[in-house]
């Protein structure tokens, strides 16, 4: 099962190849669609309750080497692969809808792109993590090179994506010697042996902890982008296409936090809580930077770059908060923020054909005759600022509460962010739905084949925002025991206040797996519940 | 086995004695004019024999001409690397301007010549024969650099070559001396027992004979700063004969690199292992810098074979078998990953008016997707992209120095790797990124490195299957074992416990 959901989309790509170019587009949506098909399948058969891994594969790949093929499924990767598979489905079909340049090499990409990041995602042997990591490269280095837009008195497309390649292959060589030198350290002169789970068994020594921790964070934290870390995200984003930045931006930067979750926690607990508070200073600075530079630019991708900088700062405060809240919260936003930056920047793809520019200050008033565009974006535009009533407001209540729990201080830095992000999120819906039409705008309703696209995207936003136990019931306990892994298995977690709140409106305790009873609450919300607190 | 009378192993000693016979019948079928153009398809023949017989001896060592020369695992991995980088250069030699220039017979026999040198300088294990094979593996490269006789740059790299590689010989011969001094023997075996008992451990004179050695080794590996004839060589000589020197003499003197250091001066390994990180530090960031401004392809992947060469450097600093293992293993990965590039290159090269030069493969995804392939695989698997054996090349590299305690040259190999992406990826971009249409026949001539006036334009070389095939074969290679490493780890793990 989990074999097919990461080849079937390299498979669909290849067997593109030989298809006759106006079919390849179509092809490949079928393909995501089967990759998707698969990922509800396993999202089916996931069972919330079992510890551990589940439908494992593990095999011998390079037993010179140690290292296994090993894939796997727990809580902290099983929405994410479905994030993986949804926003490519949408990115792929938007992308099919309109023509492209040699589609033969863009699908196959595309595709490529997808294995890759499912691949990062389900692996569960750390060199096979790193492998997918860099590989995810390759396809994006293509797609924002040969495809994206060479700016005027800027850069060159490829000369941006190199730059973007630099910069993330820098973390990620660091890591890959990071991730050999823990199996050797591990390994004893024994028998080496790269399984996440085997290693995380028995820790290495602090001392080797503390330079691998940041071997491993350079890579996450440049991927994500972290503040000081992005030099390369403004130009790539100005290059790169829409329909690929949209899936780029929703899941590959996940995949760095998700890094965190899933090598750097388990495999360097003393390391992260000695680097705790630094780590925390990063995505503070993330969450103020990002936002501040998402007020002042015109850019409407660069206003989405930078909001990402400030919610991937928010999800890694989440994570270090060292609390099973906080790190739930973070699992949660990652999904929710994937499925709002992606539809984010359909939009902007909709509306730059619309206007011709990509400018803010050129745009205005297209919300006139496009009603339902102006709807979808609306819902968007709430989801990003994180209303009451979203996903995302589930999502960082629970990561400013194990914020809370965790450091004070941090925590009433990081709810300046959730201000600020109501401020740019208006602002980009504002200039361009709302005031005068400007110039050489044309205020058009979107077609039934972008409908078809953003509408399920913004279901999804929709269905979360109803009922994000979904995710949270079933990431719980993985998220929990990485957790208290971290803190020591003495550690005891203190019951969070606001925990039980939730808990209570939704009829499920701390440890135990939430059951939703929507018979003894039908008509409370539960982020309205939480709100009325 | 009998102990009267000299006992000649003809078995162990049949692939050098296939090669010989080879050289002699290459060459002489040149005289007679019905055998006269079959010249590329006896060296094919010589080679096959060779390679079998090769195989045929593998897994069964054996000390030959009184522990002279030893036809082990490693000896052998080794020379079926050579052996296959010279059927590539066959191939891509076929209707090449300097081997009709030199005339084939000559040509075929030379290339046979050196690989022969190659076959011995990997068994040597006597201070004699390691000497004699690095000059049977030398001089017919200095000949075949010059061979395309008309283009003064061709003669110009063969001179180069010839003066340095004298001086190469010149320092290693002289290091030699040293450690003869120092122990009283030539043998490899010999040398560590005659140090040890004359009480010379550490002596100075003992270590500056091992200095020179490595100084003379350095020379033929071009390992920074002793690389500097490289770029010129390597542009200058034909193309298939850098491809054959870039990837099967860097092979043979690694070769007898590992067994002079892991053998006759394993207890002196204190001593010169810092030397060499150094070194290798050193090619790693040299070698990387010097490839980012180069236009001509050829020049950038000699900058490219002096960082590698540091890479494959580091698995013979931490002296184990995981760093044998290693090496052996990215080099026969370094085969597949250079060749596809050189075939390719060679393809636009008698195409195009650019030569060598970049703008020579502008465009080429759109127009030759059978040449744009190959040389995408073979860039991003040099840079150690996944999915390629350059990553899992890396990965063991890594993997050896790690456990020989060398993590700060791990963390070199990461960061010359992240400069080496920079042009690397040029390269990529310009075939991918660029609009064709420049390479239309009657545009501007090339500057640097090439002379078009010299070499007629074959407009349809790029779909010639002897060009094609080599540039699919390789990268196909190189793809295969980024996926499938395990027969190639196999393989190097042989050569390793061999050693150990």
């Amino acid at each position: 099962m989990i074999n097919s959901l990461l080849w079937t989309p390299l498979a669909f790509g290849l067997i593109g190849l030989f298809l006759p170019k106006r079919l390849t587009g179509w092809w490949a949506v079928l393909g995501t669609a089967a990759t998707l098909g698969i990922a509800i399948a396993l999202l089916a058969g996931f069972d919330s309750g079992a510890a551990g891994l589940q439908d494992t594969v593990d095999v011998n790949w390079i037993p010179g080497l140690g290292v296994d093929y090993s894939l796997g499924i727990d809580g902290l990767n099983v929405f994410l692969v479905l994030l993986t598979a949804v926003v490519w489905l949408g990115g792929t079909a938007f992308a099919a809808f309109r023509e492209q340049e040699r589609p033969h090499l863009f699908f196959l990409m595309m595709l490529l792109g997808e294995t890759a990041t499912l691949g990062a995602f389900v692996a569960q042997d750390l060199l096979l993590f790193v492998l997918f990591f860099d590989l995810m490269l390759v396809p994006f280095y293509f797609l924002f090179g040969a495809w994206g837009t060479d700016r005027e008195g800027g850069p060159t497309a490829s000369a941006a994506t190199l730059k973007m390649i630099v910069y993330t292959l820098i973390g990620s060589l660091l890591m890959l010697v990071g991730a050999i030198a823990t199996a050797i350290i591990a390994a004893d002169g024994g028998q080496i042996t790269f399984s996440i789970a085997e290693l995380a068994k028995h820790p290495i020594g602090d001392g080797s902890q503390q330079w691998i921790f940041w071997f491993f964070a350079a890579a996450f934290l440049v991927k994500m982008p972290a503040f000081l870390l992005h030099g390369w995200m403004p130009d790539a984003y100005r290059a790169a296409p829409l329909p690929v930045l949209a899936v780029f931006s929703g899941v590959l930067a996940k995949v760095g936090a998700y890094g965190f979750l899933r090598v750097v926690l388990p495999l360097f607990p003393a390391a992260t809580v000695q680097f705790q508070t630094v780590v925390l200073l990063i995505a503070l600075a993330s969450i103020l930077y990002g936002s501040v530079m998402a007020f002042t630019q015109t850019n409407v991708r660069l206003i989405g770059g930078y909001s990402s900088v400030a919610q991937l700062g928010f999800i890694t405060a989440g994570i270090f908060a060292l609390r099973a809240d906080g790190a739930d919260g973070a699992v949660l936003q990652m999904v929710n923020h994937g499925l709002v930056v992606a539809p984010l920047f359909i939009i902007v793809a909709i509306l730059a054909e619309r206007s011709g520019s990509e400018d803010l200050r050129e745009m205005g008033g297209m919300a006139m005759r496009a009603p339902v565009l102006a709807a979808l974006f609306l819902i968007v535009t709430l989801a990003t600022l994180a209303m009451p009533g979203s996903a995302n407001f589930i999502g960082e209540f629970y990561i400013l509460n194990g914020l809370l729990q965790a450091k004070i201080v941090f925590a009433f830095v990081a709810i300046s962010g959730v201000a600020m992000s109501a401020y740019y999120a208006l602002r980009l819906y504002q200039r361009t739905m709302h005031n005068r039409k400007a110039e050489g705008i044309e205020s058009r309703e979107i077609g039934l084949r972008d409908g078809l696209v953003l509408a399920p995207l913004v279901l999804c936003i929709l269905g979360l925002a109803l009922y994000p136990q979904l995710i949270l019931k079933r990431t719980d306990r993985s998220v929990s025991e990485t957790v208290a892994a971290v803190r020591g298995p003495s550690a005891e977690i203190p019951k969070s206040h606001g925990r039980e709140i939730v808990a209570a409106s939704l009829d499920c305790t701390d440890r135990v797996p939430c059951r939703v009873t929507w018979g003894s609450q039908p008509k409370s919300h539960p982020s309205r519940l939480v709100a009325r607190q | 086995m009998s102990f009267s009378a000299p006992v000649i192993d003809y078995a162990a000693l049949s692939p050098v004695i296939a090669l010989t016979v080879g050289v002699c019948v290459v060459l002489l079928s040149a005289v007679f004019k019905p055998v006269r153009q079959a010249a590329p398809f006896l060296s094919f023949l010589t080679l096959g024999a060779a390679a079998g017989l090769l195989i045929w001896n593998w897994d069964d060592p054996t000390n030959l001409v009184s522990g002279a020369l030893r036809l082990d695992d490693l000896a052998i991995s080794i020379s079926l690397i050579a052996i296959a980088a010279a059927a590539f250069a066959v191939l891509l030699s076929i209707r090449e301007p300097a081997a009709e220039q030199a005339g084939s017979g000559e040509y075929h026999a030379l290339l046979l010549g050196s690989v022969l040198g190659m076959v011995l300088l990997a068994q040597a294990q006597n201070l004699v024969s390691f000497f004699v094979a690095i000059e049977t593996l030398s001089i017919p490269l200095y000949i075949l650099c010059a061979t395309d006789m008309i283009r003064e740059r061709s003669l110009e790299s063969g001179l180069k070559y010839l003066i340095v590689g004298s001086l190469g010989s010149a320092t290693l011969l002289y290091g030699m001396a040293f450690l003869y001094g120092g122990s009283g023997s030539t043998d490899f075996l010999g040398i560590p027992a005659g140090i040890g008992h004359a009480g010379l451990l550490g002596d100075p004179l003992v270590l500056v004979g091992i200095g020179l050695v490595a100084v003379g080794l350095a020379f033929k590996t071009s390992i920074a700063p002793f690389h500097q004839w490289t770029p010129d060589v390597y542009e200058g000589a034909p193309t298939p004969i850098t491809s054959f020197m870039a990837v099967a003499t860097k092979a043979a003197a690694f070769a007898v690199f590992i067994r002079f250091f892991d053998v006759a001066l394993i207890g002196e390994a204190g001593d010169w292992q810092p030397a060499l990180a150094v070194l290798a530090a050193a090619s790693i960031v040299i070698g990387n810098v010097g490839a980012l401004g180069q236009d001509s392809l050829k020049r950038l992947l000699g900058y490219s074979g002096v960082a590698q060469a540091g890479y494959i450097l580091g698995g013979l600093v931490v002296a184990s078998e995981a760093g044998v293992n290693a090496i052996v293993f990215y080099l026969a990965g370094y085969l597949f990953m250079n060749l596809a590039a050189f075939s390719v290159i060679v393809a636009r090269e008698r195409e195009t008016p650019f030569g060598d030069d970049i703008r020579a493969v502008r465009g080429l995804g759109s127009e030759r997707p059978l040449l744009a392939w190959p040389l995408t695989i073979s860039m991003l698997a040099l840079a150690g992209l996944p999915a390629t054996v350059g990553f899992i090349g890396k990965l063991y590299l890594i993997e050896a120095l790690v456990e020989g305690d060398y993590t700060w040259l791990a963390v070199f190999i990461a960061v010359g790797t992240m400069i080496s992406l920079a042009y690397y990826l040029r390269v990529v971009a310009a075939m991918w990124m660029r609009p064709g249409g420049e390479t239309a026949p009657g545009a501007t001539p090339a500057i640097a490195g090439a002379s078009p006036e010299a070499d007629p334009i074959d407009p349809e070389a790029g779909r010639r299957p002897y060009l094609v095939a080599p540039a699919l074969l390789a990268s196909a290679g190189a793809v295969f074992f980024g996926i499938v490493p395990q027969p190639l780890v196999d393989f190097a793990q042989h050569a390793g416990s061999s050693l150990f």
